[in-house]
């Protein structure tokens, strides 16, 4: 049987040579936590099935530099390889491809022009295609929503770009259905409310979503330990869980994670 | 082999990481001085078997000189008669067909599955049965002759994982995104091809 994915999300800074991995708190305050290439080579032998490289550097003219990460990571670290942040085309994903990523992830490109999603899907495969969503629950204005109760009351999950700066009043689990069929091969699913909390992962958004489409969905946002981590998978679809904090900081080294969720039953690549 | 499918740079990182000296063979002339070869393939059945055909020949006369071959993911799946993804004709070097994964599962099948060992073949030396490997794949390859089948992995049904014929190699997942198991596998390719 499949196993359920650890990923390791880093969040690169490329303003400054070779870049350097940050973690912002409800996509606003920052902390530093090494060097990506380092950082993902740590990772991958530590037993993480997957990283993911998201550039969060505000200008994306940093191009070169996240090129040079990629190469330098390729060469080291033998599981799939996703980059995000910034690609606009085609071309910007071509770009990355070539510098050895095996998958790239787009957010507000996907949503200014949906089309982007099939362009990438036909030349590289829908396995290449990531669309990351990241949401926010919006307890009213419920007309044409897919909406769920929560412990705080019913809500719907709104749709944000720009790195959480805009608001799109896209209904993030309709736009989740919508990109399955126009070819992603995967959706990495951020909470902005639980995004750097440590309270753990939106359940009620993930199981939404996750039940509602049939190509794999990330669980991302709020991982503050293992429990988490065993939570999502028990309680939702999740195919994969993704998580930064907690691997940075030394606070669950990625082998200690993967053996307790064995323990508990999480089938698990050891 | 590159045929202009997908990128090489994994496969090609993975073969250096494991001590080959990799050379990328974009002209079909040069597959005669492999001393062996990985054909790679990305994409759709279609597409790729449209790419690949200025090969054919050549890399049938490679296989006929005996130099080991090995067929990653939709590389795998070039070398058998036909694919339900596209009406056009595979290899056929395999006798059998590939055909959708059953629409129990999600699809594609993505992620790290366990291999279930049916044949001591070389190409598995160190492989333990229940080893994980990264499979990234819509359909399956269904061959004919099942004594072929090296390993096979379990989703929704038996899906074939490797298979192994004389000098002929192929497998359904990435070895060069496999980790430390998928790098072993590359290795004792890279043996039996000793170059």
């Amino acid at each position: 049987m499949l196993a359920k994915r650890i990923i390791p999300c880093l969040d690169c800074d490329l303003a400054v040579a070779q870049g350097r991995v940050v973690k912002g708190i409800e996509f606003k305050q920052i902390r530093y936590a090494g060097i990506p290439w380092e950082l993902a080579t740590r990772y991958y032998q530590e037993g993480a099935d997957e990283i993911i490289f998201l550039d969060i550097t505000a200008s994306h003219e940093r191009r070169d530099t996240m090129v040079n990460v990629i190469k330098q990571t390729a060469e080291n670290v033998f599981v799939p390889l996703a980059v995000g942040g910034g690609i606009k085309t085609l071309e910007d994903a071509r770009t990355i491809f070539n510098a050895g990523a095996d998958k790239v992830t787009v957010n507000t490109t996907a949503l200014k022009r949906p089309e982007i999603i099939t362009e990438i899907a036909e030349e590289y495969g829908n396995q290449a295609c990531v669309v990351a969503i990241d949401a926010k629950r919006r307890y009213e204005s419920f007309e044409n929503r897919i909406t769920v109760p929560t412990p705080k009351g019913e809500c719907w999950f709104e749709c944000s770009f720009y790195g959480g700066r805009e608001f799109t009043g896209i209904d993030a689990i309709a736009w989740a259905k919508k990109v399955e069929e126009l070819g992603a091969g995967e959706i990495m699913l951020t909470s902005m409310d639980r995004d750097g909390t440590y309270d753990g992962f939106d359940i009620e958004l993930t199981e939404t979503a996750s039940s509602r489409v049939r190509i794999p969905v990330i669980a991302s946002g709020g991982c503050g330990n293992a429990k988490h981590i065993l939570e999502v998978f028990e309680k939702t679809h999740a195919s994969a869980a993704l998580a930064a904090s907690i691997f940075h900081y030394d606070e669950w080294p990625i082998g200690d994670l993967k053996q307790y969720l064995a323990d508990n039953g999480v089938l698990v690549r050891l | 082999m590159d045929y202009g499918v997908g990128n090489l740079f994994s496969i090609y990182n993975a073969l250096h990481h494991v001590g080959a000296n990799p050379k990328r063979i974009t002209d079909p002339a040069a597959l005669s001085e492999a001393g062996g070869l990985v054909v790679p393939g990305v994409g759709s059945f279609g597409r790729c078997m449209q790419k690949l055909s200025p090969f054919k020949d050549a890399l049938f006369e490679s296989l006929e000189r005996g130099t080991p071959m090995l067929g990653i993911c939709v590389g795998m799946q070039l070398l058998f008669e036909k694919s339900e993804e596209s009406p056009d004709e595979g290899l056929g070097w395999v006798d059998g067909q590939v055909v959708r994964l059953p629409d129990t599962v999600l699809i594609p099948q993505m992620g790290w599955n366990e291999l279930s060992i049916k044949k001591d073949v070389e190409i598995l030396n160190g492989i333990n049965e229940g080893d994980r490997f990264y499979f990234v794949h819509s359909y399956h390859c269904v061959p004919k002759d099942a004594s072929m089948i090296a390993a096979t992995t379990d989703y929704g049904m038996k899906i074939t994982a490797v298979i192994s014929r004389d000098n002929l190699f192929a497998v359904q997942f990435h070895p060069e995104k496999s980790g430390a198991k998928g790098l072993s596998i590359l290795e004792n390719f890279v043996r039996l091809t000793r170059c």
